[in-house]
């Protein structure tokens, strides 16, 4: 897979390939297997994904014990007021707020999810895409087109920077998925392999420096609604490259910086429970609460 | 580094987290491969983060789902505990301190049908990834990310080249070949990792091989 982005712009202008055509061919290098076999692959991935954006829309996700998540009932609650036609940011961004969160109740109930990058950022990009298959009724195949740019840009992240909470912060965790998101958005609606790119750099502008500090340790608050603001997050990055904002940092160094702001945030904001919303009084409290019970 | 696609689309997996569920489930799943006869108990010595927050990641379920062979995909992950009773199969944990070993580590014993007790020790890497470092008292490394050979056996001259010759009469390539033992002249073990599938009658032809005491194939398709 490529080592960074500019060699994976300059294999796309060389062969005059879209994003997903590049990165096709050097996964089939990589393993040997067939492109075919490689959109199958994507294809069960996202059957998966599909599955965990839509499974909470209606019913409520209990916890693997049964008694009630932090965030059990949050997909459903969203979905209905998506629906009910007097929301702010419309009922299109609402349902993807909807199936991001959908995926955070599938995950912290012990339910299947496919990680995107990890399973705590996993809401993300199947939110994204799922709402965009549906709103521009897209056939399966442009989808997995799409996945395949936002796993290789993905790859890309994680070969030079992280994609671990634990590591670099909710920025690199949530972040990368709202990058990969972002630039498989704009190929959906049609962007240049640049413009793809530019959209997972302004996605990881949008994000930097955001903390990890999850409540009892446990992947749902504030993950949970984080996966909901960073599905917004890669649409409006999209948007933004797509109606030519340019982001004046090349991609490989926006990358570099998220890495070097991560490694630069304490321990305490880096998933340990410790600061942030997890450091509060009311948080501490919960923690002592969930860990009693 | 290179990294795939699909280490990034991926694992498909229960949550709620790649490495304390579903490596936890997978590490525990690999662990139970490398018995010969069924486990009446099993005990798990939880080490570091695994020790520390293992209740509300599921840590607990997906250990008992692994040795009860659910895969890490499986929701019935959730229902381990109900599954190992109706199995007959027992389990408790214990926190432990396997030194500077992985944080996400756990050391396996599992009581087998005749009282004997085989214990594995691994951790979960991260990604769903994970190591398995020691079997029976011998270090090893086995990640199950190729196909891997397991052989234990008498620690005496050529018995590595009568094993090796075993693959090279299939064809097989080694990627990567680690030996070690407990004592000189006692118990050796061997790892080799394949470029391609191994064939299950490489087993039975090892064990047929003067001071071979086991031999033990795993596939990553069943990984």
């Amino acid at each position: 897979m490529y080592s960074h982005f500019k060699s994976m712009l300059e294999v796309c202008q060389q062969h005059d390939w879209p994003l997903w055509k590049a990165i096709c061919a050097e996964e089939t290098e990589l393993t040997g297997k067939s492109e075919e076999n490689t959109f199958e692959r994507m294809e069960l991935r996202y059957q998966i994904m599909r599955r965990s954006a839509e499974i909470a829309l209606e019913n409520p996700l209990p916890g693997h014990t049964g008694a009630p998540t932090l965030i059990t009932g949050s997909a459903h609650a969203h979905n209905s007021y998506a629906a009910s036609g007097c929301t702010l940011c419309g009922p299109i961004l609402n349902k993807v707020m909807a199936r991001a969160l959908s995926c955070s109740e599938a995950n912290a109930s012990m339910g299947r999810v496919c990680a995107m990058p990890t399973a705590g950022s996993c809401g993300i990009v199947p939110a994204v895409m799922v709402t965009l298959e549906e709103e521009l009724q897209l056939p399966r195949r442009k989808v997995l087109e799409a996945l395949i740019i936002a796993s290789g840009v993905g790859s890309v992240i994680t070969q030079n920077a992280t994609v671990s909470g634990a590591e670099g912060g909710c920025q690199a965790e949530c972040g990368a998925a709202a990058a990969m998101a972002a630039a498989a958005a704009v190929y959906l609606k049609g962007g240049t392999p640049d413009q793809s790119l530019s959209a997972a750099s302004h996605a990881l502008i949008n994000v930097m420096g955001l903390v990890c500090d999850p409540i009892a340790g446990l992947v749902q608050v504030p993950c949970a609604q984080r996966n909901a603001s960073q599905a917004i997050n890669a649409l409006v990055s999209a948007d933004l490259a797509l109606a030519g904002m340019p982001v004046l940092i090349p991609h490989d160094e926006v990358l570099e910086a998220m890495y070097r702001t991560g490694k630069s945030l304490p321990s305490t904001l880096r998933e340990t429970a410790l600061g942030g919303i997890a450091g509060t009084r009311t948080g501490q409290e919960i923690a002592r609460r969930v860990h009693d019970s | 580094m290179i990294v795939s696609i699909f280490e990034v689309a991926g694992p498909i997996m229960v949550g709620p987290s790649s490495s304390h569920t579903a490596g936890a489930a997978r590490l525990s799943r690999l662990a139970a491969l490398f018995l010969d006869q069924p486990f009446t108990h099993v005990s798990f010595g939880l080490h570091g983060s695994f020790a520390r927050t293992y209740a509300g990641h599921g840590t607990d379920l997906a250990l008992v789902a692994g040795v009860l062979g659910i895969r890490q995909e499986d929701e019935d992950m959730k229902r381990a505990f109900q599954i190992a009773q109706e199995r007959g199969i027992t389990y408790d944990f214990y926190p432990t301190d396997l030194g500077d070993a992985h944080e996400n580590s756990v050391a396996i014993s599992f009581t087998l049908q005749d009282g004997s007790v085989t214990r594995i020790v691994g951790s979960s890497v991260g990604g769903g990834r994970v190591l398995i470092t020691n079997v029976d008292g011998i270090e090893t490394e086995v990640t199950l990310d190729f196909p891997t050979l397991l052989v234990i056996y008498e620690d005496r001259p050529g018995m590595l080249s009568r094993i090796c010759a075993e693959l090279a009469y299939a064809n097989i390539n080694i990627g990567v070949l680690k030996c070690g033992r407990k004592t000189k002249g006692g118990i050796a073990c061997s790892v080799i990792e394949t470029d391609s599938a191994i064939p299950k009658d490489i087993q039975t032809a090892l064990t047929r091989l003067l001071g071979v005491k086991s031999a033990l194939i795993l596939n990553p398709s069943e990984a």
